[in-house]
């Protein structure tokens, strides 16, 4: 079993829903990274999704671009950010850590080369966001080969015939996206996820995570009572945005604390 | 035509594609059903035609630049005057398709990305002249180097929204106008002014931009008595060059070059000229293509003296036409392309875009190589009224 297979199940037996914070590798500065990915599973973290930082990040809004740029400054690419997942994994070996960003690092490295890096350093999941299964059979084949899980968005406006698309390629979970715009953006309409959840059902058996639009305690709840697992991301981001490099850790720390207890309640 | 490309979901070879996040693929979808549902449309052809004749005036003639050719002492030299459309280039041939397309789809409120400004005023004008809300995004630095194009949108009713991310030029402002896209998919119809980002867009923006080629075919004999031994455009994202090649793709006696913004100089890094450095292949708004990138995949910036020819990639059947060898491409760098702007002044009587300067200098440096006999096609993609503040700033002449 998979490591993100296990900690649905585990989840699923404690009758619990799966919290799943986002950051950008790099952001504020490399040297933080694997310190905040501890302290994200100290804090209640099932799953991390790390940011690949990208030049031009088209999905993100501003508060994840931001990140991005921040992290380039330091020059932060693909290789540092498997070298940072590598050194994550020499004390923790059972929090899975997902991968997220755009195909064209990946292009620029090779799928192969990037898909066996994955295994080595133990990456459990791969979503890149601008590769839809139509363009991506061939890239996710390299990480089927190496055990790695492709992720996979479905959108508000995804149709019946993709979603059941979706299903048939993805692996993990699949991460539904609650509202139409960027990451970051606009506020939740809870009575339109929840009538979209049960078309979703019929054709994934995967566990559902959902994202975007999630900014405290209450939106968490709200959402985790509506599918297995909450993904934060541009909230987690903000927060490193305003804090200073003392206090980043800590800030961050409670920050997902409180979340986790919200979730908890779902 | 023999030439048959894309296929159906978009693949020029192994460019071009579907490469966008799943919130775009619904929206699209929309787009690929409806252009189908009226590209062969007689009443939808019918219209665009009507428009193309009395609104933008074409057919844009051909002229030969006798002067020009003379003074070269070599190849023949003639100009296709998509500088005499409405709103002064090629891209309003585009922007008609489009609405007319957004508004049988019933979208009221139309988007568009923009470097040089060319296609942010095409788009405004047809907004305008359809009653639509327009939205224009634009790099802030071209907002600069391009204010009497600003002005021009603020004239016609769009609002223009300087892009103060990455770059500050088209490759950020077509990133802002896809997340707008994204955010505002029920009601809004993005008019992309290239022939780049995802299918079916690199095919719909050179169909409608084909007319240039389709005329140029029936002008050329009448005129020169014959077809041209090479056409020659300028390409930045290519939609120009598309619309002027398309047509001649089938013709193997027709060179086809494409003249890429070669900058400061190839050598300096400091250019936009992917498919002449042959730079490394990627993925980038919607398409696999060739693209300016670091070892990481980062997209590096461009420069060029043209706004509209600063961006990273190219369309992917550019590359395409590259890789299969039936079109080659060369760079023409700042002070060349600056020569042939004020060359053409001088010799006759016509101000260039400083994007079209750039296949206007190719033309010039090989015409003097070539016997007197040999005929050139140059598509004079738009003229360069834009542009006089930037050559003014160049000779230190405040305006």
């Amino acid at each position: 079993m998979s490591r993100i297979q296990t900690v649905f199940e585990e989840l699923k037996q404690r009758k619990r829903k799966a919290l799943i914070p986002f950051f950008t590798a790099g952001d504020p500065n490399p040297q933080l990274t694997v310190p905040l990915l501890h302290a994200l599973v100290e804090a209640g973290a099932d799953i991390i999704e790390l940011g690949v930082p990208f030049s031009d990040p088209m999905a993100d809004g501003p508060t994840i671009q931001r990140a991005s740029e921040r992290a380039l400054r330091h020059h932060v690419g693909l290789h540092h950010v498997l070298d940072m997942v590598a050194e994550f994994r020499r004390s923790n070996s059972g929090t899975p850590i997902v991968l997220m960003g755009y195909g064209n690092p990946v292009e620029a490295m090779g799928w192969e080369t990037f898909a066996q890096r994955c295994a080595e350093v133990g990456v459990d999941g791969v979503l890149t966001v601008d590769f839809p299964p139509e363009e991506g059979h061939e890239a996710f084949a390299h990480l089927e080969k190496h055990g790695i899980d492709p992720i996979f968005l479905i959108a508000p406006t995804s149709t019946d015939a993709r979603v059941e698309r979706v299903a048939k390629q993805a692996r993990g979970y699949v991460y539904y996206v609650s509202l139409k715009g960027v990451t970051g953006a606009g506020h939740l309409d809870l009575a339109a996820i929840e009538q979209k959840i049960p078309q979703l059902r019929r054709h994934i058996q995967l566990p559902i995570g959902i994202g975007f639009g999630i900014r405290d305690a209450a939106t968490a709840l709200a959402v985790a009572k509506l599918c297995d697992g909450v993904v934060v991301g541009s909230r987690i981001v903000q927060e490193i945005e305003n804090s200073s490099e003392q206090d980043v850790v800590a800030n961050v720390s409670k920050l997902v604390k409180e979340l986790r207890q919200a979730v908890n309640l779902a | 035509m023999t030439y048959n490309y894309p296929d159906q979901y978009g693949h020029f070879g192994p460019y071009g594609g579907i490469y966008v996040a799943e919130t775009l693929m619904g929206a699209l979808d929309e787009l690929n059903q409806a252009y189908e549902k009226y590209r062969h449309d007689p009443e939808f052809i019918a219209e665009l035609n009507a428009d193309l004749k009395h609104y933008v005036g074409r057919p844009s003639p051909i002229y030969h630049a006798r002067h020009l050719s003379a003074h070269l002492g070599g190849a023949q030299i003639y100009l296709k005057r998509e500088d005499l459309n409405h709103t002064g280039a090629h891209k309003v041939n585009n922007t008609i398709g489009q609405a007319l397309l957004a508004r049988r789809m019933g979208k009221k409120r139309v988007i568009a990305e923009t470097g040089a400004g060319q296609h942010g005023v095409a788009t405004a004008t047809v907004a305008a002249r359809y009653g639509m809300e327009c939205v224009v995004y634009m790099g802030a630095a071209d907002v600069q180097r391009q204010s009497p194009n600003v002005f021009r949108m603020k004239l016609l009713g769009a609002t223009v929204i300087p892009v103060e991310s990455g770059s500050k030029t088209l490759k950020d402002a077509l990133n802002e106008a896809m997340r707008d896209w994204v955010t505002n998919i029920e009601n809004t119809f993005y008019i992309i002014g290239t022939v780049a980002g995802p299918h079916p867009y690199p095919m719909l923006v050179r169909d409608f931009n084909s007319i240039v080629s389709k005329e140029a075919v029936v002008q050329m004999p009448e005129l020169a008595g014959r077809q041209p031994d090479a056409v020659i455009a300028c390409v930045g994202g290519g939609s120009n060059a598309m619309g002027v090649f398309y047509h001649y793709i089938d013709m193997p006696g027709v060179k086809l070059i494409g003249v890429e913004a070669g900058g400061h100089g190839i050598a300096s890094g400091e250019h936009a000229a992917p498919l002449t450095t042959n730079s490394p292949v990627g993925v980038l708004h919607g398409n696999k293509t060739y693209l300016m990138q670091d070892e990481d995949g980062q997209i590096i910036e461009t420069h060029s003296i043209s706004a509209g020819l600063d961006y990273p990639g190219v369309g992917p059947e550019h590359a395409w036409l590259k890789d299969s060898g039936r079109a080659e491409y060369v760079a023409i760098d700042d002070d060349e392309a600056l020569r042939a702007f004020h060359d053409l002044c001088h010799f006759e009587g016509i101000i260039p875009a400083l994007e079209s300067s750039h296949a206007l200098a190719h033309a010039m440096k090989i015409a003097p190589t070539m016997g007197k006999d040999k005929v050139l096609l140059v598509n004079l993609s738009g003229r360069g009224d834009k542009d006089i503040n930037t050559v003014a700033r160049l000779k230190g002449i405040t305006l």
